[in-house]
Parts: structure tokens; sequence; C-alpha cells
């Protein structure tokens, strides 16, 4: 069999938008090796959000409930997903947070190999070939895997969130497999959300980023202007590590990877770990007031100037601009 | 508590700009590259150290780490430097960098816990050359371990592991009990990320990874490093996932500088159209 099977991600009974990403990669994969692709959703109210999976041209929407699977644990889930997998040439997700934890461990089980974060697909022939950054992103490696079910995670920015094709998919109901003996060991205590009106980093239009020289002032002074910009705020590592910033919006190469249509760095000098991050982005725009910052290697626009007094007038002009 | 480390050496981190892929794209040319170890697991080294000691006396051990890797001979000096830090033992794995991958490493390392038998193994959630995020996972699941990716903090009680991990949109926290495998993210290493039993909780270490001072660097040439050899520990040593090339990625157009507020908005507004 030539299959490719999507591993949905749930949250709240809703299809997390990461799931887009993975399908699309599933359109093309299925397309080269001359299969069809499925679509695994599984976890909390995984049957209504299944429902919102309709229309996105998969074969199946194969759908796994049960009240265990409430708070994810990959020692919860491997062993269904594994299970499912066993029919498909390639099993594919996300590399968000959920997708890395999970699909290592689901190739294990598999016997599988594994490649991660991947940025493009390739037909070589009949086969498929990976295209993968590596070292910050100042590599690209393409690789193949060897095993009969082959288990990749791909990158949310390189990869078009999939558009609804029209046409029904047959839901089928797949029983939970049970969980692994580990899954005795492990506790779900709690999850900490951290709350926000923006957008999510991910799949913002605009980033809003800020450097470790915005000190206390960060959301003082990047606030207004997300907000002018219906912005996702992130931050540069060392703005995280210094505190000014909550950790989950760090972009790099260690954070979050982030493709915008418009990304704004304040005063942020441009580490190789940051750009890893955001070289992906469409414009690029620089605010810094040290002119020889690699930041302006990368940016589109630069301006070279002090932040503090740069960005409220910043915000006026696109207010303006804006009408 | 007795936890195992295992550590990878790569091509200094920040001077990855300057890694060199030649014309054929066959491939990745880090030759005058220094090596560092992979800054994950240096903090995964610290969490241990940390979890091994009452934090308010770092001198007195409480408990044992031993640190591993896969490499050359000369992978030793990164060993080494682990000793010197505060690790009590290391193993060298002898093997070829590019004829590992992270399905043989993960399945060596299994070999090597069912010797060793830790009750943590420990590591960095990625190595900043491959950036595969994979052997971790791989590993909870061959020994059917339970596992907490990417952990920010990490509490030891009676039998288990508190970790609070970073995922998207916040902080999971996770009990796993032991035997586990954990593996770490940037924030462990901050002063009150990580506290053993013995270690009061108003205690701060200091931020960061701890340095060895010259008296330990002395002493960890006495420490025990033993060599193992691949084989011993995995039969089968094909890889699964293999390369065929690589490649720059594509250099960005460079842009211009504005003069100021004003230039900025027009150019975004008329000739990048993203206003």
């Amino acid at each position: 069999m030539a299959d490719v099977l999507v591993v949905a991600e749930v949250a709240e009974g809703k299809l997390k938008k990461t799931t887009h990403s993975a399908v699309t990669f599933a359109q093309k994969a299925a397309a080269t090796i001359g299969g069809s692709f499925s679509i695994l959703v599984i976890g909390d109210g995984a049957g209504k959000a299944a429902a919102e999976a309709q229309g996105l041209g998969a074969a199946k929407l194969l759908v796994v409930e049960d009240a265990s699977l409430k708070n994810y644990l990959a020692e919860r889930y491997a062993p269904t997903v594994a299970a499912v997998a066993k029919g498909y040439a390639v099993v594919v997700g996300t590399a968000s947070a959920y997708g890395k934890d999970l699909l290592p461990r689901v190739a294990a089980r598999l016997g599988a190999g594994y490649a991660s974060d991947i940025t493009e697909v390739l037909a070589d022939g009949g086969t498929l070939k990976y295209k993968r950054p590596m070292f910050a992103g100042n590599a690209f490696g393409i690789c193949s895997i060897s095993t009969p079910i082959q288990v990749v995670s791909v990158r949310q920015s390189a990869f078009a969130a999939a558009e609804p094709t029209g046409g029904q998919s047959a839901v089928e109901t797949v029983a939970y497999a049970g969980p692994s003996k580990a899954a005795e060991r492990v506790e779900f205590v709690s999850f900490d959300q951290v709350k926000s009106a923006r957008p999510e980093l991910t799949e913002a239009r605009v980033v809003v980023s800020g450097g470790r020289a915005l000190k206390e002032k960060f959301n003082q002074v990047l606030d207004p202007l997300a907000d002018v910009l219906g912005a996702a705020v992130g931050a540069s590592r060392a703005a995280c590590d210094a505190g000014y910033a909550p950790s989950d919006l760090q972009v790099g190469q260690t954070g979050k990877i982030v493709a915008p249509q418009l990304y704004f760095a304040i005063g942020i000098s441009g580490a190789i770990q940051h750009l890893a991050g955001m070289k992906g982005s469409k414009v690029i725009v620089a605010i810094n007031k040290d002119a020889d910052a690699p930041i302006f290697q990368v940016a589109d626009y630069g301006l070279v100037a002090d932040l503090f007094a740069t960005v409220p007038e910043l915000v006026k002009g696109i207010q303006a601009a804006k009408g | 508590m007795k936890i195992l480390v295992p550590l990878k050496r790569v091509a200094d981190p920040d001077n990855a700009n300057k890694v060199k892929i030649p014309a054929s794209g066959e491939k990745i040319d880090t030759a005058g590259l220094e090596w560092k170890p992979n800054p994950f697991d240096e903090y995964a080294l610290e969490a241990a150290l940390r979890l091994t000691e009452n934090g308010t006396q770092p001198k007195v051990r409480a408990g044992e780490v031993v640190v591993v890797t896969f490499g050359p001979k000369e992978t030793e000096t990164t060993l080494r430097a682990a000793l010197a830090t505060g690790a009590d033992r290391a193993i060298r794995v002898d093997a070829t960098d590019d004829k590992l991958d992270g399905d043989l490493v993960a399945r060596a390392l299994r070999a090597l816990v069912e010797k060793e038998k830790p009750d943590v193994v420990l590591m960095g959630k990625q190595a900043v050359d491959g950036d595969s995020n994979q052997v971790g996972q791989i590993l909870a699941e061959l020994l059917d371990w339970p596992m907490a990716t990417f952990a920010a903090t990490i509490r030891e009680e009676a039998g288990a592991l508190l970790v609070g991990r970073e995922v998207d949109g916040g902080v999971s926290t996770l009990r796993v009990k032991l035997p586990a495998v954990v593996t770490v993210d940037l924030r462990i290493v901050a002063p009150t990320s990580v506290y053993s039993l013995k270690t009061p909780q108003t205690h701060k270490y200091n931020d960061g990874v701890r340095f060895a001072a010259l008296p330990a660097i002395m002493a960890a040439k006495k420490k025990p490093l033993a060599e193992v050899k691949l084989a011993d520990l995995a039969s089968d040593q094909a890889t699964k996932v293999s390369y065929h090339g690589f490649a720059a990625p594509p250099a960005r157009k460079a842009g211009i500088k504005v003069k100021d507020v004003g230039e900025l908005v027009s150019k975004l507004k008329n000739e990048a159209k993203v206003l």
C-alpha cells in the first residue's frame, strides 16, 4: 500500500491549524507515490474536530475518542497512532510541540525511520526525499528513509495550510488501542495556558519581535505596534533569557519558526539562532541603533534609530497610512 | 539518584554560518570550526548535577551522574570537560560521527541503560547541528519508559519528578515516576528551575551552567572513563535515515536602509504592499 496518514492535532474539540500544513504535505506525497491520504483525528472531542477536516480531500477520516485521551500524553496516544499507521507508507504530522513529542515515539514503536521538521518533499522517481534545515538553517540536507513505513514531521511555516477542495471523506471510528505500559508511570498534572488575544505566532500574518534592548519596556513599546497591525508578538532568545518576555514567545532555532508576510525585528541584533527562526519571512523590517547589527543583512528595510523614539512614531505612521 | 546524561559535541553553534558545503554538495565541511558540547546537553548536565546534590553544598555529591558520548577518541575532550564540571563517570561509545542516526544512537543508549540502570536519562531536547529532536523520545519508547520532553523545570519528589514542559501556548506539567527519560529546554538552567529533594526551596542557583575550577579540571583526569564498542550495544548498525546531499540556503537579497519612519511606512505601503 502506498498511502499517507496525517496525524491531526486536536484541542478542545477543534482541529488545530497545524494539521492543515501536514495535509498539504500529504497531498503532494500521496500524488508522488500514487496513493491517497487519510487523516487520523485522535483526542478529546475528535469526532467534532473531524468534521472540520471534511473537504480537504482525504480518503478517510479516522476518528479515535476515549475518555483517557482527554489530556494528551504520548504514552497514551502512541500505541493507537502506531496501530493505525501499520496500513500506510508515510505517517506525517506537523512539528509543533505535539508533533515533536509524539511522532518520534510512534516511529520507534513501528521500527520506522523519522525525519523531523522537513521543509520540502521531493519526488525522486516514485520515491520520496525530504529537505530539512540543519545547523540553525545554515544548511539544508536531502534525506530519505529506508524503512517500509516512514515517519516525518513538517515545518508548519514551509507548507501552506491546505484549502478545502470539496468532496466528502468517509468517516470511520477506530477503537482506542489502550495505553502503553509506560503510561502507568506518567500523570498529567496541569496545563497553564498563556492567555492572549493576539494571533498565534506561527500563524500570524504579521509578527512584531523585540530584543533585549527593550528591557522592562518590552510590552509597553511593542503592544501598540502589534495592536495597530493585528500582529503576534515574538521575542529574541536574549529577551526571553533576561526575563523581559515569556519564553513561549521566543522566535529562533530553539523556539518558534515563523514565516509571516511581514516581520519586525526591533532591537534585535540578529544572532544566527534568531535568524534561523524568521529568515523565511516575506518582508523583514529591522529597527536597531547599531548600524552594523547582523539583522540588517537579512532585512528588506532597515532603519538605524533609537527604538524607544521610533516605534511610537511608527505606530502613528501606520495608523495614518491605514486611514 | 543515578542519572545518565548523553552528550554530543557539535561544531560551534555560534559560528554555524561558517559551515561550508562543497560544490558537490556531498557533505557538510566543518573543518576549522571549533567543537563545543551541544548547548542543550550542557544544560542537561547542569540539571543532572542539581538533582544529585544539595544546592547549598554543591561540593558534596548526593547521587551519581554518568555521561556518555558517541564518537572517535577526540570526543573524550567533551567527556573530560563534563567530569571537570562535576559528573562522576564517563563512557565513550566508539563510533564514527557520520555513520550514526538518531535511531541507532537511541538503540545503543537503550542497551547502555539496561546495563547501567539509571533512574533518569536526562538529555538535551535536540542537538544544534542535526536539529532533529528525536533521540530522547525514541529511547523512551524503546525502554517503554515515561518521558517528559522540553523540560523547563524539574522538582524531585519521592520516586518521581514533577516536570514543567514548554509547549505551544503555555506550560504543561507532568509527573513521571522513575525510571524516566527527560529532555530539557533552555530555561532549565534558570536560578529556580531545578530542585532535588535535598535542596531547600529557597535556594537560588546562579543563572546558567556551572564552570569547572582548575583543581576540578586536574581531578577530572583521574575520574573513570570507559570505552565501549558500538557493536557491543547495537548488533544492527544500519541507519534508517540517510543523507544524499546538502545545500546552502538561498541567500536573501540585500535590502535597503530607510532614512526615517515616514519613508519606512511609505515603502511598506506602496512598494512591499504589506500594510
